[in-house]
């Protein structure tokens, strides 16, 4: 009995964890300002080695031009391919599916196996959560000489084109890092031209999970979507912002908010599809599920901060335009 | 049923139930009917109060006229009432079920407590003794990691958890068998079924475990059916467990003056005609079927099961005849109060029940158990 309760509680507090953490948690938003473009580091030009690199966990040292670049952050390797640096990277986690040439392995990112990334002999390791550990994974593989570079879920667009100058510095691909940032930003600017003018935001429910998961208008995703001119239902939500921005709705409040949009980033993990939706008990009748208001993400993309964010803001205007 | 002792057995048995019960003498025995009746009473009362409240209480205030017109709504022959869609459908669909569901499986988790307990002689022993938890969150997370429908959860949930405990049983009570030289037929059997029980809820739990952290992406999923709740409650599910507890909850009730008989000593319960193992297997059975019912729809909700029989025993004394039908009700009561906690605590978000349960039903007994004995002592 008293073993079921010690999981219970154990599983309270991992799940409180995951939810802060799975989610891409405001925590931590790193010094990002920092590694901006020409910013900080020794790194003058493009592939300049050694090279220190200010990132969420300290000052990095690289000592030469990275070859064997093991990452385990699904984020970090659509970074890296996107800057050029896919040549150099010798392993990625088991849930870095995109892109497919990527070389997945079995490493897990949720919990890091010290031997098993050392066997990879790595020269550089990319995660995307350490610190909230205390930066174990740092620390042990220091004692290898290998240096780890954290690039933790920002709290804003901001930080997603410093962790990508950090990548650059990291491994060489400065140049083309900010090539990508300034090519994200115009897609941006593009997108946000072609958002409908409204007089008052069109509201959203974004679904984590089927057990109603959401966001506020306050965390990266909800940032993005204001971006859009959309604000979360979950920002009137008592606690949400006790809950980090991610507060697990009721059903109640969801079909009283009667929000113009319902967001799924659910459909993979969680098979959500139009039809599951309308089958919930009491949502038929709500007017985003009448007037087909849906809008179903990719999970992977709507949780990841990289190159896709792109892909994430085009799906979500073309739903509002052709929504009018 | 679980015995056909002759007619004198019979008496016998009835007088040693009442000695259990704490009044072999005619007038403790209506003493004690009397307090048992009122308990049943408190309880049913507190049960209706709960489920009314249930069903006005939630994050949404909607007026008690329009919770009225559109519970009216459902009648047969109903009188013309028009009501907004939207609250229509937070009573109806969202929070009606949510009440039903919570007081069915809060009388099955407590219910399967007290026969727990009872069959085991062993005031520790809680509806997950034998492996149901293990089993079902093995189920439940097999279905959440291969990406099958939704729609076989409960059925993987419910057969992990009966096949968890048929796997206990068949192990724990054929190791009791073959130690039957050593010890006393029935202990060695009660003994070793615990055992056994602990052991396939550790290997169950530990193969959950292993397939929970290979398939990271799905813990969120995973966690949250652990953690359990109410809060997808539909009517399906309801409906779906109302035969398990309707049958369950029968089986419990027929065989609770055999509890009381056990009560004296499996040994002794032995000699005036119960055949034991067989008892304990009818109330295993048949708690195990509706426990993990309960579980199939709402996941591990924690401590109702240990806590609301100690709290019926407190209050209505400690015979099977009363502690079986109290627990069952308050179990139900207990439940729906503690999920109106879950939904209102943090208004518009959830709680997650487990832990409402826990808080709540903690310092509660806390409470109970320190002034009773405080009661005791002065008297």
């Amino acid at each position: 009995m008293t073993q079921v309760m010690t999981r219970r509680l154990v599983a309270v507090a991992l799940a409180a964890g995951l939810v802060a953490a799975a989610c891409s948690s405001t925590a931590t938003q790193p010094q990002s300002g920092s590694g901006s473009p020409g910013g900080p580091g020794h790194a003058s030009a493009s592939g300049t080695f050694p090279v220190s690199v200010t990132a969420a966990n300290g000052t990095v040292h690289v000592s030469k031009r990275p070859t064997a670049i093991v990452s385990l952050s699904p984020t970090a390797t659509e970074m890296l391919y996107a800057i050029g640096a896919g040549a150099q990277v010798k392993a990625v986690d088991s849930n870095s599916n995109y892109p497919a040439q990527a070389p997945r392995t079995k490493l897990s990112y949720f919990s890091p196996n010290v031997e098993e990334i050392a066997a990879e002999r790595p020269d550089l390791v990319v995660v995307s959560n350490d610190s909230s550990n205390g930066p174990t994974l740092t620390k042990r593989l220091a004692a290898f000489s290998i240096p780890v570079l954290e690039l933790p879920a920002p709290a804003n667009l901001a930080g997603v084109y410093a962790e990508f100058a950090q990548l650059g510095q990291a491994t060489g691909h400065q140049q083309q890092a900010s090539t990508e940032v300034s090519t994200i930003r115009d897609q941006i600017r593009k997108i946000l031209a072609a958002v409908p003018h409204r007089s008052k935001p069109l509201t959203y429910y974004y679904e984590l999970d089927q057990n109603y998961y959401s966001v506020t208008s306050d965390t990266f995703i909800g940032r993005l979507l204001r971006l859009l001119g959309m604000k979360s239902i979950a920002d009137s939500a008592q606690g949400a912002s006790a809950a980090g921005g991610y507060p697990q709705l009721s059903a109640e409040f969801i079909v009283k908010a009667n929000p113009d949009y319902i967001i799924l980033a659910d459909t993979i993990c969680c098979h959500q599809t139009a039809l599951t939706v309308a089958g919930r008990p009491g949502w038929s009748g709500m007017a985003a599920v009448k007037s087909k208001h849906l809008i179903l993400l990719n999970d992977d993309i709507a949780s990841r901060w990289g190159p896709r964010v792109v892909d994430l803001l085009r799906a979500v205007l073309a739903a509002i335009r052709g929504g009018r | 049923m679980a015995t056909s002792p002759a007619q004198a057995g019979n008496e016998r048995v009835r007088d040693l139930a009442d000695q259990a019960s704490g009044g072999s003498q005619a007038r403790l025995r209506r003493s004690s009917t009397g307090r048992g009746r009122r308990a049943v009473i408190g309880a049913t009362a507190i049960l209706v109060l709960a489920v009314i409240a249930g069903v006005s209480i939630g994050p949404v205030s909607v007026p008690l006229g329009v919770i009225a017109d559109t519970l009216a709504a459902h009648l047969p022959w109903h009188p013309a009432v028009s009501v907004p869609p939207i609250d229509a459908a937070i009573i109806w669909q969202i929070r009606l079920p949510r009440v039903l569901l919570g007081a069915l499986v809060g009388s099955m988790l407590a219910g399967g407590g007290a026969a727990y307990q009872g069959v085991f002689r062993n005031p520790l022993a809680d509806p997950y003794l034998l492996g149901v938890a293990a089993g079902a969150g093995l189920g439940a997370t097999a279905v959440i990691i291969s990406g099958g429908g939704l729609g076989l959860l409960p059925v993987a949930a419910f057969g992990g958890g009966v096949a968890a405990v048929a796997l206990t049983y068949s192990l724990g009570a054929g190791a009791g068998r073959r130690g039957e030289d050593a010890a006393p037929r029935g202990v060695a059997g009660t003994a070793s079924i615990l055992l056994a029980g602990i052991a396939v809820a550790a290997l169950l739990t530990a193969a959950q475990t292993y397939l929970q952290q290979a398939h990271t992406q799905t813990l969120q999923s995973v966690y949250a059916w652990i953690l359990g709740g109410l809060s997808n409650a539909t009517w399906s599910q309801a409906w779906l467990i109302v035969p398990y507890v309707v049958i369950s909850g029968l089986i419990l009730l027929a065989h609770r003056r055999l509890l009381d008989v056990l009560r004296v000593g499996e040994a002794e319960a032995g000699a005036l005609g119960v055949n034991v193992p067989r008892l304990r297997l009818i109330v295993v059975i048949a708690a195990t079927l509706g426990v993990a019912a309960a579980v199939s729809v709402s996941g591990l909700i924690g401590f109702v099961g240990i806590i609301v029989p100690h709290l019926a025993r407190l209050t209505a004394g400690a015979s099977y005849r009363i502690v079986m039908p109290v627990s069952m009700i308050g179990g139900a009561a207990f439940l729906v109060l503690a999920d109106i906690a879950a939904r209102t605590v943090q208004p518009d978000t959830e709680v997650p029940i487990g832990v409402i349960t826990a808080a709540i039903g903690a310092p509660f007994f806390l409470f109970v158990l320190r002034s009773r004995r405080a009661r005791a002592e002065t008297s």
